[in-house]
């Protein structure tokens, strides 16, 4: 499983990329091998306010649905939209070409809630069990 | 030599049909009783279900009926119906099934046996029938996308309205529906919308404007009295406010009409019966649904999708699976699962057959005469209640006239329908002739004798069709409904698809919660016959005694097996007898004044109709948690009974379990339950594990539904049609749906129509009855005796290759087992999705996958199969077991391997080059048995993931099948 430290991690399998005031969101290589195929990701449109740990989205593979929880507040100021035609870029790339939203954050002390790499690699083997 | 003299009631041999339909003979039965360990059949009872729950009544039914004295005592109902000339119209219009598709699709096992195509290798046959009923659809309503069949056009408009409440921007909770709607689509809308808190008006669309709060709008198209509205000006208005647009349209007049594709509509919705289905007193039929493409996600049923195989050929699946309660559960916006598959192929055949001229032909006749009547009327002095029309004429008869009218017409037997009392509708159709205009003009004449000529009259009709609402684009112009119209043509089209399929006509399809048992031949005969087929479900009561006495007849067969006091036949499916119970439920406790219980506890090993279902009858869903042997983990059901006590409406179990054990705890279960003020659904799915033996009434459960379709012989259709009427106890007795339209349908105090039609879908209900006559108590309970047995002896002889997941107490199965198949993947990389593939190879349709355990199969082998035909599956799947072996040893590939590379095809055997490490041979013959009737899979693995980024529901263009 790849894990680039650097990021930030949500318990609910999300990573950050933060760049000055801007967190790019995206899901994290476990969460999209454990929802396999991606074949459609439901997207904000800009200007739509995201909080914390409520749902911005959806992604769907196959045979499941899954939906996607903000790790931090702000407002969307870009969609990733080339994922409407190519949502396997999800599984292909989850932290490059298939990052999702780009979100002008609120409140950037949300980011300590958040786990590094390898804390985020010990909570994802508990939970595999 | 001398032979012992037989009783002459030996001879007569009254219960042939139980050996008939209960594969393993006795000597068989004692065999496998001996592989199990066990004694006799009661020994087995004994062992695999609690003792607390077996029945001390008898089943009181009639002793076992020989096949033709069944078809004989049948036959004295029919013969109480008297199948009156339809012109009452309301959505149900008789038509001509051509006698090819009559006689090789409708009365065809090869296709009336087969199962839901989950796997899409084995049935591209029927999903190409249903990509064929999709496309004609888009055609003709004008829309960008059909799904593959709905329960009924009530249903279907009811669907409509969840759909566009999700879609739609407007967040207000108002849905209109236009007056002008059939009456039984808006009893059966309003019905869904109450427990939604959706508010329904009910109003005239020429009135103005909406309700800023109108999330969407039900228009009727032509209108249920015959006028047809342009409904442009209004579907406009309604989008000024994000207000979206269902229009129920009738599918022959869209031949004609401008689509309502045209005219603004979101969502078009209809029934497909008159291409071809019989009326049979309401159903089955197909109903449509189409959509525009950026709705696709909120629509409602299967869609059958074009993906491509792992050769990169075309081939078809089910798309978009992630909208369906079986993914989506509890957040799923509709609990439809079976639905109407064969009748949708039916209808698909119909448009192949006829193709676009012939359909445009029908509908002009029809038109045609329907002017010729009324311009006859006219001409006679009476008034038309609307210029407009397509098929349907409403003439005004006078102060309080209609009565007499209509009295005058079943002299000649004809059903016209009353309209109000000084107005008459007469729909034509397809079957109406020349002669029949002339008929109605004597019912109209005081005289009783026209004075006018026929030849006349039509020389002058006129188009009744307003020249805006003129068709002018074409439809079905597909090369498949223009190439089969030779009969020939036609004939071998219906068996080249047919042979892309695996039905029960080649061999056992173990699909576990599925009950794939034998529909016999003599079960199905009745369906076809014109005194079953023909009667619309509103004719006057006077001309059903028979259906109605044989109804109550199979109603009481019901509560007999399951020991509840009532029955209700109204719900089409599983899915809809669990809403209607629930409905059942909600009204029970509101009589109570209790109406603020909203709880519904549902184990989480549950089918996903049930939390679909609990959301749309206005439950919250809790889900109970199950303990390491599948069971009800009571310790956590009793806490949160407990906690919701004050709000616990409902209980939803599945028992025999989901597993496929009987729990040892269900009493303990519904009395936990009742003791915290809920009532007990059960999911009768698995009543074929029971009947006979435990009454669901006498031990617990408050509702349940029964899926015909399984325990009780109604064939699956491809995917429906099926029935699932629902039992309950006495004090929910008077909650049972009743139907406006039809009176003397379920108590007065019940809740309204959950269906179309009064019994559902009556037309099918024959099945169950000759099902239940020719087996008699003694067959029944020996049917689910044998059910366990087979289960059991499949278990045990599968045992030593895989682990069986779930047992009760004394290590038995009840009617399926469940096999687990994550220690394999584990140890070689082989998943149960390969092993489901390769079984293809071997002729078989693969167990249920995934269900209710992911990376399981769960196999349910019924009494119809042979020990011979349990043995070769058994055999196919150890052989595979040993090839799983050879991987996880790596004597063979993980990535190349016969299992990976399943199913195999004859193109792959042919081609030149082969390159795989193991043999052509094992390729497609893996044992012995299997060259004998080789099955080929059409296609190899399809690619799901490909067909749902790359969704295309309609037919491709044929160079794409080169
Ligand atoms: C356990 C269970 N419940 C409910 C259903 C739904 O029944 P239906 O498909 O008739 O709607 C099924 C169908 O397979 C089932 O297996």
């Amino acid at each position: 499983m790849e894990l680039p430290s650097g990021l930030k991690y949500s318990r609910e399998h999300e990573w950050v990329r933060v760049e000055g005031n801007i967190a790019v969101i995206g899901i994290t290589d476990f969460a999209q091998s454990e929802l396999g195929d991606v074949v459609y990701v439901e997207l904000p449109e800009v200007g739509t306010e995201v909080e914390a740990n409520n749902t911005f989205g959806v992604v769907e593979s196959v045979k499941a649905v899954s939906d996607l929880f903000a790790p931090v507040s702000g407002v969307v100021v870009e969609a990733n939209t080339t994922l409407e035609d190519q949502p396997e870029l999800v599984n292909s790339e989850p932290y490059e070409d298939g990052w999702m939203i780009r979100v002008e954050m609120k409140d950037d002390s949300e980011l300590s809630d958040l786990l590094e790499a390898d804390s985020y690699r010990a909570y994802t083997e508990e939970e595999s069990g | 030599m001398s032979e012992s003299r037989l009783s002459l009631e030996n001879l007569e041999n009254r219960g042939e049909f139980i050996h008939r339909h209960i594969a393993p003979s006795d000597a068989d039965i004692e065999s496998m009783l001996g592989v199990i360990g066990l004694d006799s059949l009661d020994d087995l009872v004994e062992k695999a279900i609690p003792s607390s729950i077996i029945s001390d009544t008898k089943l009181n039914l009639a002793a076992p009926r020989a096949e033709q004295q069944a078809l004989a005592d049948l036959g004295s109902f029919a013969a109480r119906n008297q199948v009156f000339k339809s012109m009452l119209g309301m959505g149900y219009s008789d038509c001509h099934t051509p006698t090819v598709i009559l006689r090789n699709i409708l009365e065809n096992p090869g296709w009336y046996t087969a199962y839901t195509p989950y796997q899409p290798e084995i049935s591209q046959g029927r999903m190409e029938a249903l990509l064929n009923f999709q496309t004609m659809i888009m055609d003709l309503t004008g829309m960008e996308i059909a799904n593959a069949s709905l329960l009924d056009e009530g249903t279907a408009a009811a669907e409509a309205m969840t759909m566009v409440m999700n879609a739609s921007r407007n967040k207000g909770r108002k849905f209109f529906i236009s007056k002008d709607c059939h009456p039984q689509t808006i009893e059966v809308v309003r019905t869904r919308a109450e427990p939604q808190d959706i508010e329904v008006v009910v109003g005239d669309h020429r009135d103005g404007a909406l309700d800023e709060d109108v999330f969407g709008v039900l228009l009727q198209y032509p209108a249920t009295g015959g006028e047809i509205f342009d409904y442009a000006d209004f579907a406009a208005k309604a989008h000024e406010t994000d207000a979206l647009v269902v229009v129920a349209a009738d599918i022959l007049a869209l031949a004609l009409l401008k689509p309502p594709g045209e005219f603004g509509a979101d969502v078009v919705v209809g029934n497909s019966q008159r291409f071809g289905v019989p009326l049979g007193f309401g159903g089955p039929h197909a109903a449509y649904l189409a959509t525009r493409e950026q709705y696709k996600r909120a629509m409602p049923g299967r869609i059958v999708g074009v993906s491509i195989d792992a050769d990169e050929n075309p081939a078809l699946r089910l798309s978009l699976q992630t909208r369906e309660q079986h993914i989506r559960r509890e957040r799923a916006t509709s609990n439809i699962c079976t639905a109407q598959v064969l009748l949708a192929v039916i209808a698909s055949m119909y448009g192949v057959y006829h193709g676009p001229t012939g359909v445009g032909r029908i509908a002009r006749r029809t038109h045609r005469l329907s002017g010729a009547l009324a311009d006859g009327l006219e001409r006679m002095g009476f008034s038309l209640a609307a210029d407009s029309f397509f098929d349907t004429v409403a003439v005004r008869v006078g102060e309080g006239g209609a009565a007499r009218i209509v009295e005058k017409a079943a002299q000649r037997r004809m059903n016209l329908r009353v309209l109000d009392d000084d107005t008459i509708g007469i729909a034509l159709d397809e079957t109406t002739g020349r002669e029949e205009v002339e008929v109605l003009w004597e019912v109209f004449a005081e005289d009783g004798s026209a004075p006018i000529s026929f030849d006349e009259v039509e020389a002058e009709a006129a188009v009744r069709i307003p020249e805006s609402l003129r068709r002018t684009s074409p439809y079905m112009t597909h090369p498949v409904f223009n190439s089969y119209h030779a009969e020939h043509e036609m004939l071998r089209y219906i068996y080249r698809l047919q042979e892309k399929d695996i039905a029960l006509t080649r061999s056992m399809i173990p699909l576990g919660s599925c009950t794939m048992k034998l529909n016999a031949t003599t079960e199905m005969i009745p369906v076809t016959w014109e005194e079953f087929g023909g009667i619309h479900p509103f004719a006057p009561e006077e001309q059903v005694r028979g259906y109605r006495d044989f109804i109550a007849d199979l109603e009481f067969m019901l509560a007999e097996c399951t020991g509840f006091d009532s029955i209700s036949m109204q719900p089409n499916s599983g899915a809809q007898g669990e809403y209607a119970g629930l409905l059942v439920i909600r009204k029970y406790h509101e009589s109570k004044n209790e109406d603020y219980r909203n709880i519904c506890l549902i184990p989480s090993s549950a089918h996903g109709t049930n939390p679909a279902t609990a959301v749309m009858a206005g439950f919250e869903v809790v889900v109970v948690g199950c303990d390491s042997d599948g069971n009800v983990d009571i310790a956590d059901l009793r806490e949160k009974a407990g906690k919701f006590s004050e709000k616990l409406a409902a209980l939803m179990i599945t028992y025999p379990s989901t597993h496929g054990v009987f729990e040892e705890g269900i009493v303990e279960i519904c009395d936990i339950i009742h003791r915290n003020g809920g009532q007990v659904y059960m999911d009768g799915a698995n009543l074929n594990a029971l009947v006979g033996i435990c009454k669901p009434g006498e031990f617990g459960p408050d509702v349940s539904h029964m899926n015909l379709h399984k325990t009780f012989c109604i064939p699956h259709g491809g995917g429906g049609p099926g029935m699932g009427p629902i039992g309950v106890v006495k004090h929910l007795s008077p909650y049972l749906p009743k139907h406006s339209v039809v009176a003397g349908v379920g108590p007065e105090t019940g809740v309204d129509a959950i269906s179309a039609a009064p019994w559902g879908s009556a037309g099918i209900l024959p099945i169950s009855w000759m099902y239940i006559a020719m087996m008699g108590g003694v067959g029944l309970i020996k049917a689910t005796q044998v059910a366990i047995l087979n289960a059991n002896y499949v278990a045990r002889r599968l045992e030593p290759h895989y682990e069986v997941l779930y047992k009760g107490a004394n290590g038995m199965v009840a009617h399926e087992c469940i096999i687990d198949i994550r220690p394999l993947q584990e140890a070689s990389g082989v998943t149960n999705e390969d092993i489901a593939k390769r079984l293809m190879d071997y002729g078989f349709h693969a167990p249920t996958m995934s269900f209710p355990v992911a990376g399981t199969l769960m196999i349910e082998p019924t009494e119809s199969e042979s020990r011979e035909e349990l043995d070769r599956f058994c055999d196919a799947m150890i052989d595979i077991r040993r090839d799983i072996q050879e991987i996880a040893d790596g004597l063979m590939s993980a990535e190349d391997n016969a299992l990976k590379n399943a199913p195999h095809t004859a193109s792959d055997i042919a081609a030149d080059e082969w390159t795989h490490p193991y043999s052509r041979e094992k390729a497609v013959f893996p044992l012995p048995w299997v060259r004998a009737a080789k099955y080929w899979p059409p296609v190899k693995r399809v690619n799901n993931p490909y067909g749902d980024r790359n969704l295309v529901c309609s037919c491709l263009p044929v160079e794409n099948y080169a």
